[in-house]
């Protein structure tokens, strides 16, 4: 059964600051963090190594003891209790299944810790091996296991306590792609069917933007943007976030004008874009403007124009080529054209062509 | 293909000729210089005292039957007796103390150990083993030293105003005790710590994460993954203190009599070698019992895969 987001909130991270080291060598792997996740939502912390997307998790998980802020857990604080006493699981990035006991025993281990009657817990261990489709292996040794099989029952063992959140840290990261791909779209229905809570910790935009409800970017120990896949990718608000996540073209222009929240804005070439106007932005301003190479398209010209250019180099991928294209004023941009019919090949290296693209697809960044 | 395997047969051939080239010396020390004695051993324990030592080759079992059985000075029938078996049952109290002993402070010093950044290990890995850069009678002796009466131990525990005067801990089997946990200890440091040194430490998270305690996770998780490494730890404690010769000597004034100080007693002033042979027959049989009975009940119970 599909369960939708609620708007109550599963964790609230409060203002959170988190230092590591000591003297001059001292790291700040969180920078006054706030984020708010909602109950029954899949949420996902992405971002490069060392961003501080593990410490969130760390820290809500109870590993870590945040330096200054709060984190809530359904509206109560728990900084000070210990990971044995907060009401939620880990799947950790190497599982850390525990390799002297048996498939079932590692599942069934937090129900046991929580002094569980036996019965329960056999029913529930068996319960959760059937939904990681791995009842058959119960009795079997985690080193006997492939990797995929012990991700499963890595899942099934934080699973099986019911736990309100379920922390996941890069859990599919020691996987091959084609497992990895199969997983991504069994976390997600997991997630649907259990109705927990997941906050999910990646560094993979892709997985990011299959299995979320929303995500937050974060870099540098600071959260750069939230918001649902779809605004992530085509709305991002910062250089950092439109670079991370998928490919961009980035132009450095002038803001000539803005007229109706729209502004006309100069590439260094002289050549004059459309882009909606980011709040606060005003005429003579130098911004940052990001296009996708999938809005732009390849119009045959020898007539020259606005964005008029040469083909320098196509690169075919398959289902898309991406042609490389030199504007003037040592300006180059790339634009993906979907194999879809044989006109691919109709463009060649050398040929004269016009760059055209929606102004609604250029994006003003804020930095 | 005949051909093939041939060559195959042949290379294997080869290969089982080099590997013995190369084991050869150990081969040869174990047989000249372990096997040959017990041998030696084995026949003497089955032959007669001589009167000024030494044996005379008549072939007996009088020296095993001398070992339940107590001969009636008065009509020299066989009386069973327990002197000899309270000695080893002494000796086995002794060395299960011991290993015990060794363990309680054995495992947190290797858990320390394990724990400590890189650099550190291998320092305090080197300190465990100094001791041993000392003869074994040199450390005893400090031990007696440090434990008798007006000993050190015994000045801190009165001016600490613990006691009121010395207490008696040399010539006691605490001091015996104490000796022998200091003489082994590092037996039992050692073969923990590699294996605490393996151990995954990520599981420790994993099963806090899971509810579990401190305790729980010591006796759930730390110790069974660590198993092997206690287990040769106490091995290696538990059959040196069994048949230990110095301690007790020293340390327990020989008032107590333990194997390794019965066998000696037979070969000197006892003169009675096969009856010393056969004692320490015994010994090594209750040992290699022991031993293999452990090691059956580990294959039975053998993790597969592992």
């Amino acid at each position: 059964m599909k369960q939708s987001p609620s708007e109550q909130v599963a964790v609230g991270i409060d203002d959170v600051v988190k230092i590591y080291g000591e003297g001059t060598a001292v790291v700040t792997a969180l920078n006054r963090v706030s984020l708010e996740i909602n109950d029954n939502e899949f949420f996902t912390l992405l971002g490069p190594s060392g961003c501080g997307k593990t410490t969130i998790l760390r820290c809500i998980a109870g590993f870590e003891q945040v330096n200054a802020g709060h984190i809530l857990l359904f509206g109560e604080e728990i900084d000070e209790l210990p990971p044995n006493r907060r009401p939620v699981n880990t799947v950790f990035q190497h599982y850390a299944l525990f390799p002297h006991m048996t498939v079932a025993a590692n599942v069934g281990f937090g129900l046991k810790m929580l002094k569980r009657p036996a019965s329960e817990v056999s029913d529930v261990v068996l319960r959760m091996l059937r939904l990681v489709h791995m009842e058959h292996l119960a009795d079997r040794r985690p080193t006997q296991l492939s990797g995929g099989q012990q991700q499963r029952v890595a899942l099934a063992r934080a699973l099986a306590s019911q736990p309100k959140v379920l922390l996941l840290d890069e859990p599919l990261s020691a996987l091959d792609l084609k497992l990895r791909q199969e997983m991504r779209v069994e976390l997600k229905l997991l997630q649907e069917e259990t109705g927990i809570t997941f906050i999910f910790v990646t560094h993979d935009q892709e997985e990011a933007l299959t299995m979320s409800d929303r995500i937050a970017v974060m870099s540098q120990g600071e959260i750069q943007q939230i918001g649902r896949p779809r605004d992530i990718y085509e709305r991002p608000v910062n250089h950092f976030v439109a670079d991370f996540i998928g490919d961009t073209n980035f132009f450095d222009v002038t803001v000539e004008s803005i007229e109706h929240d729209r502004a006309v804005c100069v590439l260094p070439g002289g050549a004059r874009v459309m882009a909606e106007a980011v709040n606060g932005c005003k005429p003579g301003d130098s911004v940052s403007l990001s296009v996708r190479p999938e809005k732009i398209k390849l119009r045959p010209s020898d007539t020259g124009g606005q964005l008029a250019g040469r083909v320098a180099r196509p690169i075919y991928l398959g289902t898309d080529t991406h042609y490389k294209v030199q504007l003037s004023g040592d300006l180059s941009v790339v634009a993906r054209v979907q194999n879809a019919h044989e006109n691919a090949a109709s463009v060649q290296v050398g040929d004269a062509v016009v760059l055209e693209f929606d102004p609604g697809s250029v994006v003003m960044l804020r930095d | 293909m005949l051909a093939e395997s041939q060559t195959l047969r042949h290379r294997r051939r080869e290969q089982i000729r080099s590997r013995g080239l190369l084991l050869s010396p150990a081969l040869l020390t174990i047989l000249g210089f372990l096997i040959a004695p017990l041998f030696i051993v084995l026949v003497y324990s089955f032959l007669t005292p001589g009167t000024f030592g030494g044996v005379i080759w008549d072939w007996t079992f009088d020296a095993y039957v001398q070992f339940l059985f107590e001969r009636d000075i008065f009509d020299e029938s066989l009386v069973f007796s327990t002197a000899y078996l309270e000695i080893y049952s002494r000796s086995f109290v002794q060395a299960i103390v011991t290993t015990v002993g060794s363990l309680l402070i054995g495992f947190p010093t290797a858990y320390f150990i394990a724990t400590r950044p890189d650099r550190q290990k291998t320092m305090w890995v080197l300190l465990v083993t100094v001791p041993y850069w000392v003869n074994l009678l040199i450390r005893t002796i400090a031990m007696l030293f440090l434990i008798r009466d007006e000993g050190p131990l015994n000045h801190a525990l009165i001016s600490a105003g613990l006691i009121d005067g010395p207490v008696r801990i040399a010539y006691t089997n605490i001091g015996v005790g104490l000796g022998l946990i200091y003489s082994y200890l590092p037996f039992m440091v050692l073969p923990i710590y590699a294996t605490i040194e393996r151990f995954d430490f990520r599981l420790l998270e994993a099963a806090y994460d899971l509810y579990a305690d401190r305790w729980t996770i010591l006796f759930k998780i730390i110790l069974p993954i660590c198993l092997p490494g206690v287990v040769a730890g106490s091995l290696l404690v538990f059959i040196p203190s069994l048949g230990a010769f110095i301690q007790p000597n020293l340390l327990g004034g020989g008032k107590n009599l333990m194997i390794g100080n019965l066998i000696a007693l037979q070969f000197q002033s006892a003169r009675n070698w096969p009856f010393g042979a056969a004692a320490a027959m015994i010994l090594m049989t209750v040992v290699l019992l022991a031993l293999i009975f452990y090691t059956r009940h580990q294959m039975r119970h053998r993790v597969p895969g592992h």
